[in-house]
């Protein structure tokens, strides 16, 4: 039965870096940007969830509504303010970029809310359920039903619709993307507010299963979630989810047989593994460097 | 009457390189106008700075009286104009019928329903493969492609960028029928090439274009007899 629980753990771990991924992936996709803010607009929708329930006492659903909102014009503000004026330049520009945006984020957030950590209340009653002698968790459940659905609308999305094809073509080639009539600022406007959303969905999956916001909570979910776009493939939909459940499965499972010091070593290892053995990922495609 | 497309003094650079100095020219409704001349003559910057992915330094750009500089390159698209680039530039990863959809980008689906059928009809290859991917065709029917992708917008004026580059002489031969046909139906043309005989041959009027500046003009067949022309872009 423990051996049952912790595939399940695993399924919860994964699912989130798997949702955290599923945003890098997205807008590495489409303006070859490794977003290192991604990881930390999650901290924000955590602590929003925070102000909204324990400081303003408002319902719950309230509170999974306006983290997933804010996330998700967060992520548009993000691009707008800081990444759009450098969309013609270097592509180590935008990079630090992103990296000061990230430690704007952490230290913003130290400032307003200290540095100690901020207890999100329960968003449910989530006492285990029980099924005969196996009890599951309901939050894992959850967890993974609201993964399961976010990633089928996204696949649809970006398969099926006008935006999504769009959105695959501004990915190939920006320029003729333009002369098709397509408005490609609006396009990356969506991507990025599609993966900040799915990070909002991600925060408030993370907040009820570790019920605690830090400013620096990100870092470390936002590289995992990083390392796991990369394992996957990076740019790849169906890769990123692949990605985060392998890196949750190794790290669930590294702390069940006792070595959960070294589940963070694991994970990193996998992911220089995969790097030596198939460097594009597992499901990427050699991509042709853009002129 | 009031030229379709005008364009005047036009100088366009990147950076410190000047690539177009003053060049001007007028296409009417219903022509074949075509652009001849050497790599580098500012062939393809005049073409992509009319599409409106490079801003001009100066000059005057006139599409259905109104001007088209500083206007984003996808409202230039809803106007009626369209471009299908050099080196053909499909989504080699999008279906056929992903590319003709985002070449109707700014229809809808009504109006793509209707005009996807006559780009079918034009190239029945293209219908043949509507579900492969772009980048597993041959280079003829990319091209094919890029120019059904284009047509999709229904344009007033359809600018061709190199449409036989690259292709085998009985597909180039094919492509400059295709462009015949479509100039037969009422689509006003503004063709780039290299390939100056064929292109003088079925171009109403020609320009020849010398490093960034307009030397010479005259009628497709003028052109095609003049001896400066003949020598310079016609192998003698």
């Amino acid at each position: 039965m423990t051996f049952l629980t912790q595939v399940l753990n695993g399924l919860q771990l994964g699912s989130i870096y798997a949702l955290v991924a599923l945003g890098y992936t997205m807008v590495y996709g489409i303006i070859l940007l490794l977003n290192f803010a991604h990881g930390d607009i999650i901290m924000v929708g955590a602590y929003i969830s925070w102000i909204v329930m324990a400081q303003m006492g408002f319902h719950p659903a309230i509170a999974i509504l306006l983290s997933v909102v804010g996330c998700t014009l967060l992520g548009v503000m993000i691009d707008k303010v800081a990444y759009a004026p450098l969309r013609n330049a270097p592509r180590l520009s935008i990079l630090i970029t992103a990296i000061g945006v990230s430690y704007f984020l952490e230290n913003g957030a130290q400032l307003v809310f200290g540095a100690d950590a901020k207890v999100v209340p329960p968003y449910f009653d989530a006492s285990p359920l029980s099924f005969g002698s196996v009890q599951l968790s309901p939050i894992a459940l959850l967890t993974i039903a609201v993964t399961v659905v976010s990633t089928a609308i996204l696949t649809f999305l970006v398969q099926k619709t006008k935006l999504g094809k769009a959105m695959r073509a501004v990915s190939e080639d920006m320029g003729a993307a333009r002369l098709m009539g397509i408005n490609v600022n609006t396009t990356i406007s969506f991507t990025f507010a599609v993966g900040s959303a799915l990070a909002g969905i991600g925060a408030v999956l993370y907040a009820m299963a570790y019920t605690q916001a830090t400013p620096t909570m990100g870092i470390m979910l936002g590289t995992k979630a990083f390392v796991a776009a990369v394992l996957g493939g990076i740019g790849s939909i169906p890769g990123a989810v692949i990605g985060g459940l392998l890196v949750g499965f190794a790290e669930v499972f590294v702390s069940a047989i006792g070595l959960s010091v070294w589940k963070d070593a694991v994970v990193f290892l996998l992911l220089i593994i995969v790097l030596i053995v198939r460097p594009t990922g597992i499901l990427g495609r050699t991509m042709n460097e853009k002129v | 009457m009031a030229a379709l497309l005008s364009v005047r003094d036009l100088h366009v650079s990147y950076g410190a390189i000047k690539a177009v100095q003053g060049v001007s020219f007028d296409i009417n409704e219903g022509e074949i106008v075509t652009l001849i001349g050497a790599n580098g003559a500012g062939k393809s910057t005049t073409l992509n700075t009319i599409s409106g992915l490079i801003k001009p330094d100066s000059g005057s750009i006139d599409f259905k009286g109104e001007s088209l500089v500083g206007i984003k390159p996808h409202k230039i698209v809803e106007r009626g104009l369209a471009l299908c680039p050099e080196g053909r530039r499909v989504f080699t990863q999008l279906s056929v019928a992903e590319n003709l959809d985002m070449g109707g980008y700014t229809r809808t689906d009504a109006e793509n329903a209707e005009t996807i059928e006559h780009v079918y009809e034009r190239f029945p290859r293209l219908r043949e493969r509507v579900n492969q991917s772009a980048g597993t065709m041959s280079g003829g029917e990319q091209q094919m492609l890029a120019m059904g992708r284009a047509l999709m917008s229904r344009p007033d004026l359809l600018m061709l960028d190199e449409p036989s580059m690259g292709l085998a002489p009985i597909l180039v031969d094919e492509i400059f029928e295709i462009i015949r046909a479509l100039n037969d139906q009422g689509t006003t043309i503004l063709l780039v090439e290299q390939n100056a005989s064929m292109a003088l041959s079925v171009a109403d009027r020609g320009y020849v274009l010398e490093v960034g500046h307009i030397s010479k003009t005259g009628t497709g067949r003028d052109l095609l007899h003049d001896d400066d022309v003949r020598k310079a872009y016609l192998g003698g």
